[in-house]
């Protein structure tokens, strides 16, 4: 088993002694306090540190939770302890009601996402406020009894606390190593080359925000048996959400640790000055605490101090044993001869809103072979690409690959079927080393579903593009060609069958572009078709067996380049019509 | 839950007004948080605490016998100054948008403390010579301290939108705004216009402060009420949008209004937020 569950538990039952430590019940307080707001701020991290969607919301999820539990306590005489799984449960399921609605549509991204979720916070408070739930008047469960789990009320809530505390960080470990964790930070950089990469963006962001809001429906839960009087004032504001945020940015949302230390800190700041009779001098203590921090650790407490100790360590830079790449298919195991019909497209129509960018194009692609993509600039072959790998939604048309409908469907569930591009631009996740760019594509594209078979196998990959090197660099550390290569590693991480390249040799030198003609014909000679848009002529003539040209959105020509590039309306699609003076000239 | 009574016309009306005129403050205090965010990248909720820094301010000088609109010429330029100042912080350390957002509430708490050591916690009600001073439009009442809110927040927001759209100053900021490093290759000196904007944007909020003192009454935990309704109004209206946050402080401050004349005053906040989560929902682009 791994050491840091271990270690989280370890701690957690350690901390269960302290009640026995027979300390004053402000202690058992500030406890409670810290942990709660572990348990609040961990939570909202899995969600929005993990997938940069800043969620003001998290208020109304424990609101949920808080007056689930006491609506069943003073209304319907439940035992608390029950009342915590359905407070969870109801947290959760008005979180992913609205996510289900939010998530879908594109544009609700960063302050957007920030502001709906804040009105939702106010919406639902104010009906709570005004129907029976609280009525204006709070709840008061002065008389439930508290389960007598520790020596002392206090101390209950104190274990109840460090219960949930511990089951958050276990939770929070747990995603941040997983697949699903990988899946999140991706959507992070970039959420549109995640799903095209296979990260099923809309299930894992709905996943998530559950997770995080049953937590916070369970904090919400054991809250208002702690405070006894419930009033939606003191939840339903702008308050818990940006304390959360506080917290979490201080320690660092990119690790699943840092919300807790932002939240311990901050909570026994402000204690420490309350306890010390210099209220107001602690507000401005905490201001100019947090300023500071901001400016000199803007990535967070967390990732300060990490950065601290790997200089000291000087751990060495490749943390993975250089691998042999052992004997794999670059491709999986194709399902017909060469030649078949791989990809088949018919009356392919995208139009933007006025643009007609694709006009009805027909287009067969055969396996084994690597087809050029030309066209003057504007005529639809990025489009083209975009569409096939679902990056855009058709308008109309047929995409049938190796005797699948592809048309319509999500771009993840095309890059499952064995479909990979590269961006012309390059796109790669920013926050991530190099070696994880890729190894993302192995687990999602390419289905592999342990994280270190596919870091060894993604290492397999860095080495066959030469990037062996820069593993652990970030991708902003590499120039131009290699940014270039790594897009072509990624698109090949995930065994695809088709892969598509837009503009791969564009802004290289001569050199460089030799050497992605010899990378891209081993591509080939591993058992992936390839389509490829290219402007580059020596490029398209020795590598490509046959090409179509696009002009307008329509295909143009077809057939081998030296023969196409000579026909007359080729020849005019590019350089225009000879001018009528000149002709009789 | 409370039924629903239709009100009279002139009690309709009245609210609308009442409700027009807390728009506009809205829409005042959200003009220089909107520009701010819009055009700088920053979003800076120290803006409440000038707003509020300001009333307080007002409120001290009028207590001396200053007129509270003389007050304007006093602390407009101290702001201006105050907001610069923020702003070469913030650049200088490369504050990303998300951070400035920490970083701006720690300044909140920083000076709601100053505030509450200075003027203590009580309500701090302004006193002034036209405070009570109302006159009869048609049968409707128009309070003086309101229309004048309004007067400034028409005026400051028609202004600011004339110099984004017509000067070359305004248009540098946007250029600047969509891409700093190639508006600077083309000449604008965007360090100098970013500075000369935050400086605004402080004392925009300076005046929306006065505005607030001689409408309301003051309290240092007050501050935090604001940011909600401000917020959407900004948002609603766009970033960086001058009349934005006018027009959509005036669109929140009036549902509210209408929300409370029809049913209870607790239901007012649903109107807004609802109104804002569907055109969100629906239509994002005109938000964005």
């Amino acid at each position: 088993m791994k050491r840091t569950p271990i270690f989280i538990l370890g701690v957690g039952v350690l901390l269960a002694f302290v009640p026995k430590l027979g300390l004053p019940a402000f202690y058992d307080s500030l406890l409670y306090l810290m942990l709660h707001w572990i348990v609040l701020a961990t939570s909202w991290n899995m969600l929005s540190g993990y997938t940069g969607y800043f969620s003001f919301g998290h208020g109304a999820f424990f609101g949920a939770g808080l007056y689930t539990t006491s609506t069943l306590l003073a209304r319907y005489d439940w035992p608390f302890l029950w009342t915590l799984p359905v407070a969870a449960l109801v947290a959760a399921l008005l979180g992913v009601a609205l996510g289900a609605v939010v998530f879908r549509v594109k544009s609700v991204r960063g302050e957007l996402f920030a502001l709906l979720t804040l009105a939702i916070t106010f919406v639902i408070g104010t009906i709570v406020v005004n129907t029976p739930l609280d009525g204006g008047n709070g709840v008061s469960l002065a008389a439930v009894p508290v389960p007598a789990i520790g020596p002392t009320p206090s101390s209950t809530f104190y274990l109840l606390a460090l219960a949930a505390a511990t089951l958050t960080m276990l939770i929070a470990w747990a995603i941040f190593v997983s697949k699903f964790g990988a899946g999140l930070f991706a959507i992070h950089d970039d959420e549109d080359a995640a799903e095209v990469m296979g990260v099923p963006t809309y299930r894992y962001k709905l996943l998530a925000l559950a997770i995080s809001c049953a937590l916070a429906g369970v904090a919400g839960g054991i809250h208002a048996l702690f405070l006894s009087y419930v009033t939606v004032g003191e939840v339903f504001t702008i308050t818990v959400p940006l304390t959360v945020v506080l917290m979490s940015v201080l320690g660092g949302t990119r690790h699943w640790a840092g919300p807790a230390v932002g939240a311990v800190a901050i909570t026994g700041l402000l204690y420490s000055f309350t306890a010390a009779d210099h209220a107001v001098a602690g507000k401005a203590m905490i201001g100019v605490i947090l300023i500071a921090a901001i400016l000199f650790m803007p990535d967070g407490i967390l990732l300060r101090v990490q950065k601290l100790f790997r200089k000291r360590a000087a751990t060495p830079g490749v943390t993975h044993p250089p691998s042999k790449p052992p004997a794999q298919d670059a491709a999986r195991p194709a399902v017909g001869a060469a030649g078949d019909v791989l990809l088949q497209v018919r009356g392919l129509q995208k139009s933007f809103k006025g643009v007609r960018a694709l006009t009805g194009v027909d287009v067969d692609v055969r396996r084994g072979e690597i087809l050029g993509l030309l066209g003057p600039n504007g005529s639809g072959k990025s489009t083209f690409i975009n569409v096939v790998t679902g990056h855009f939604m058709p308008t109309a048309g047929q995409i049938v690959f190796e005797g699948r409908e592809l048309a319509g469907q999500p771009a993840h569930r095309i890059a499952a079927a064995g479909i990979a591009r590269t961006y012309q631009i390059p796109r790669p996740f920013a926050h991530l080393s190099v070696l994880d760019n890729v190894a993302l594509a192995t687990m999602f594209g390419g289905a592999v579903h342990d994280v270190a078979a596919a870091r060894r196998q993604a290492m397999t990959w860095l080495e066959f593009t030469g990037l062996v090197e820069k593993a652990t660099a970030r991708p902003d550390d590499l120039n131009l060609h290699q940014r270039k290569f790594l897009e072509l590693a990624r698109a090949l991480a995930s065994k695809p069958r088709l892969v598509l390249l837009d503009e791969v040799l564009c802004g290289l030198t001569p050199s460089e572009i030799d050497d992605a003609v010899a990378l891209i014909r081993r591509i080939r000679d591993q058992g992936s078709t390839i389509v490829f848009v290219e402007h580059v002529m020596r490029a398209v003539m020795a590598l490509t067996d046959r090409i179509v040209v696009f002009n307008h959105g329509v295909l143009l020509a077809e057939g081998s380049a030296t023969d196409v590039m000579q026909r007359p309306e080729v020849m005019t699609a590019y350089l225009g019509s000879p001018h009528k003076e000149l002709a009789h000239a | 839950m409370s039924a629903f009574t239709l009100p009279s016309a002139s009690l309709l009306s009245q609210s609308v007004l009442s409700g027009v005129f807390v728009g506009a403050l809205y829409g005042l205090m959200g003009l220089g948080l909107s520009l701010s965010w819009g055009l700088l990248r920053l979003i800076n909720l120290a803006h409440f605490a000038f707003a509020f820094l300001a009333a307080y301010l007002c409120y001290q000088m009028t207590t001396m016998h200053v007129d509270p609109l003389l007050t304007l010429i006093a602390i407009v330029p101290a702001f201006f100054a105050v907001g610069a100042a923020l702003h070469w912080v913030m650049a200088r350390f490369s504050v990303t948008p998300f951070n400035s957002l920490l970083l701006t509430f720690g300044l909140m708490g920083i000076v709601e403390a100053i505030i509450q050591t200075i003027w203590t916690a009580d309500f701090r009600k302004l006193e002034s010579s036209y405070g009570e001073m109302k006159f009869k439009v048609g049968g409707l009442f128009v309070p003086i301290p309101e229309f004048i809110t309004l007067l400034l927040a028409v005026g400051i927001s028609l202004a600011v939108w004339a110099v984004l759209r017509y000067t070359d100053l305004g248009k540098a900021m946007r250029a600047a705004a969509e891409d700093a490093p190639i508006a600077s290759a083309f000449g604008v000196n965007q360090q100098r216009n970013a500075l000369l904007l935050a400086g605004t944007c402080a004392a925009l909020a300076s005046i929306a402060g006065v505005c607030l003192a001689l409408s309301f009454t003051l309290a240092p935990s007050q501050m935090y009420a604001w940011i909600g309704v401000v917020f959407a109004a900004v948002m609603l209206g766009g970033l960086g949008r001058a009349l934005g946050p006018l027009i959509a402080g005036t669109l929140i401050g009036v549902s509210e209004a209408i929300t409370m004349a029809v049913t209870a005053p607790s239901w007012a906040p649903i109107v807004s937020f609802t109104l804002l989560i569907v055109i969100l929902v629906l239509r994002p682009g005109k938000a964005a």
